[in-house]
């Protein structure tokens, strides 16, 4: 039966997994308000079990669900405002606005997910609440399901978006694409929160297991989105960059749960699909000069993925990327990387050097990968002694189960 | 709507600059809040004697105090306040990003932001009670 309420079920349910992002995105823009929206987006699914099923489905749902979202919206409004002469004016203002949004066409609702991406990852929000934001409101994923990847309470979660929310509306962050001349900065502070999203689910900052799937597919899909929407080069580099490391995924552990080192994963567990997709994204992105933060670690990534093992790697390259990345972007962790990329290319002593000079300086003193590097340049180098005491102090220094259980396996093959 | 921006300064870092560079930095700043005035987004601003000037009302054990110096003692004291009209929080963070003092104060200063907080419902049934 086409009108079943079952069928009607079934579709509306398909229906918002597609449609309800752009329906809410284009909602906000037109109601000025994410909990109008929200109320109007779940009024309109409602409405749409209860009408469908009488007078079959409309020829384009979507233009269906923001029209009669809107027409919810503005009697609830309407409802609530008897006496408050300012919303009386709102309501006007919204039914004088003659636009009948099922007319819009399918480009400007796109604009509106790209809208609603810029507003939850706007530089005047703090991070964690723009990446809450981001995975509540783009991503719909519940309060609880980005607790539970986060390691938070629900409660924590639910507090940052409403306070997200309410500065958005109290400052009047405006639901809008930057000018071009700002796209590069607030691009920036977009692509941070997706790839924290992505590290957050690939390394797990703490707790028993490394990876968590969830976030790092949600991070990929997000970064497919803003790809489809704004192809601009350091998407197309971020895009490539997390599937180059995805790829890496089965690799990356053993059934345990133990952390197996880049040079001693199996790399015909890689997934090849992946890496010819995130290879090719990277290629693009080189085009524009220069090559931005995310294009160069893509880049690197991309020479890791086309070597056979670790000794036909393009050392030499990957330690010139990461002078051109030192160069954008001067991190301590960069130089570190670079350090070891010399190691490779010119010998643990050459490496070595760098890795003193970056620990001399202090800013690396708690970081335990910068003293697990220490030691196993120094165990290459023969100075066992000196690689014992690096382990050990990694060792003090990690947080993570996977990584403390590969620390002590290395401190018993240095023997006695 | 109207945003609030206070401008801090490291009052001891400004006072080491030569005395051209803090002229050259004072034309190009009056200059630019005199774009702002024609363009209607200055509704109004003063800048502040230094914080050695400041004087700090408040009540202590039932009284109230007179104290010398700024409430907080921190390296930035705020140096001026300017009111912006403008359309939203974006436009706002545009207008004042262009103010020059941003680049040529460089670390020495920043701006914050805040939107005037709308307290006319307050106001109204503030008067209503008050009329009881």
């Amino acid at each position: 039966m086409q009108n079943s309420p079952e069928y009607i079920r079934q579709l509306l349910s398909d229906i918002y997994q597609k449609e309800s992002r752009p329906v809410f995105a284009t909602l906000i823009r037109l109601l000025g308000d994410f909990d109008s929206a929200e109320d109007a987006l779940h009024d309109a699914f409602k409405a749409a079990l209860e009408q469908w099923t009488e007078n079959g489905i409309p020829s384009s749902p979507r233009a269906w669900l923001i029209s009669t979202g809107r027409f919810k919206a503005i009697d609830r409004i309407r409802r609530q405002s008897k006496f408050n002469p300012l919303q009386i004016q709102q309501v006007r203002q919204m039914e004088a606005d003659t636009a009948d949004p099922s007319k819009q066409i399918d480009k400007e609702i796109e604009d509106d997910v790209l809208r609603l991406i810029f507003t939850c990852c706007h530089p005047a929000l703090a991070l964690d609440t723009r990446t809450a934001m981001t995975l509540r409101e783009v991503c719909n994923l519940t309060t609880e399901e980005i607790a539970s990847a986060f390691l938070a309470t629900s409660s924590t979660i639910a507090q940052r978006i409403v306070r997200g929310k309410a500065k958005i509306r109290e400052t009047k962050i405006p639901f809008e694409v930057p000018q071009q001349h700002e796209l590069p900065d607030r691009l920036g502070t977009v692509l941070q929160v997706i790839y924290l999203v992505f590290n957050e689910g690939y390394y797990a900052s703490s707790g028993a297991t490394v990876t968590r799937v969830d976030l790092s597919s949600e991070a990929i899909r997000l970064g497919r989105l803003l790809h489809d929407l704004l192809p601009s080069p350091e998407v197309t580099g971020l895009l490539g960059l997390m599937l180059l490391h995805e790829s890496r995924r089965p690799a990356r552990t053993t059934a345990a749960g133990d952390l197996i080192l880049l040079e001693d994963q199996d790399r015909s567990l890689w997934n090849r699909d992946m890496i010819a997709e995130g290879t090719s994204l990277v290629e693009q992105a080189f085009l524009s000069k220069p090559p931005g933060l995310y294009t160069l670690q893509a880049a690197i990534a991309a020479l890791h993925a086309e070597a056979k093992n670790a000794e036909a790697t393009d050392w030499a390259q990957i330690a010139g990327l990461y002078t051109l990345l030192l160069r954008i972007n001067p991190s301590p962790v960069i130089e570190l990387n670079r350090a070891v990329a010399i190691a490779m290319h010119k010998g643990p002593e050459a490496g070595l050097l760098h890795i003193e000079a970056i620990l001399e300086r202090g800013e690396l003193k708690d970081y335990p990968l910068a003293y697990s590097a220490r030691a196993e340049l120094c165990r290459r180098a023969g100075r066992t002694g000196e690689a014992r005491i690096s382990w050990e102090r990694a060792l003090s220094l990690t947080q993570q189960d996977p990584e403390r259980r590969f620390i002590e396996r290395k401190l018993q093959e240095l023997g006695p | 709507m109207k945003y609030i921006c206070l401008g801090y300064i490291n009052e001891k870092a400004w006072g080491s600059a030569s005395e051209d560079e803090q002229k050259a930095m004072m034309d190009e700043c009056f200059a630019y809040d005199d774009e702002l005035r024609k363009n209607g987004h200055f509704v109004g601003g003063e800048a502040l004697q230094g914080s050695q000037n400041a004087t700090t009302i408040s009540w202590r054990n039932g009284n109230v105090s007179v104290t010398d110096g700024p409430f907080a003692e921190t390296k930035e004291q705020i140096g001026g306040i300017m009111i912006l009209e403008a359309t939203d929080l974006n436009h706002a963070i545009r207008l004042l990003s262009n103010h020059p003092s941003v680049r040529l104060l460089r670390e020495k200063g920043c701006w914050e932001i805040r939107p005037a907080a709308d307290l006319t419902m307050m106001i109204d049934e503030s008067e209503r009670r008050r009329k009881l």
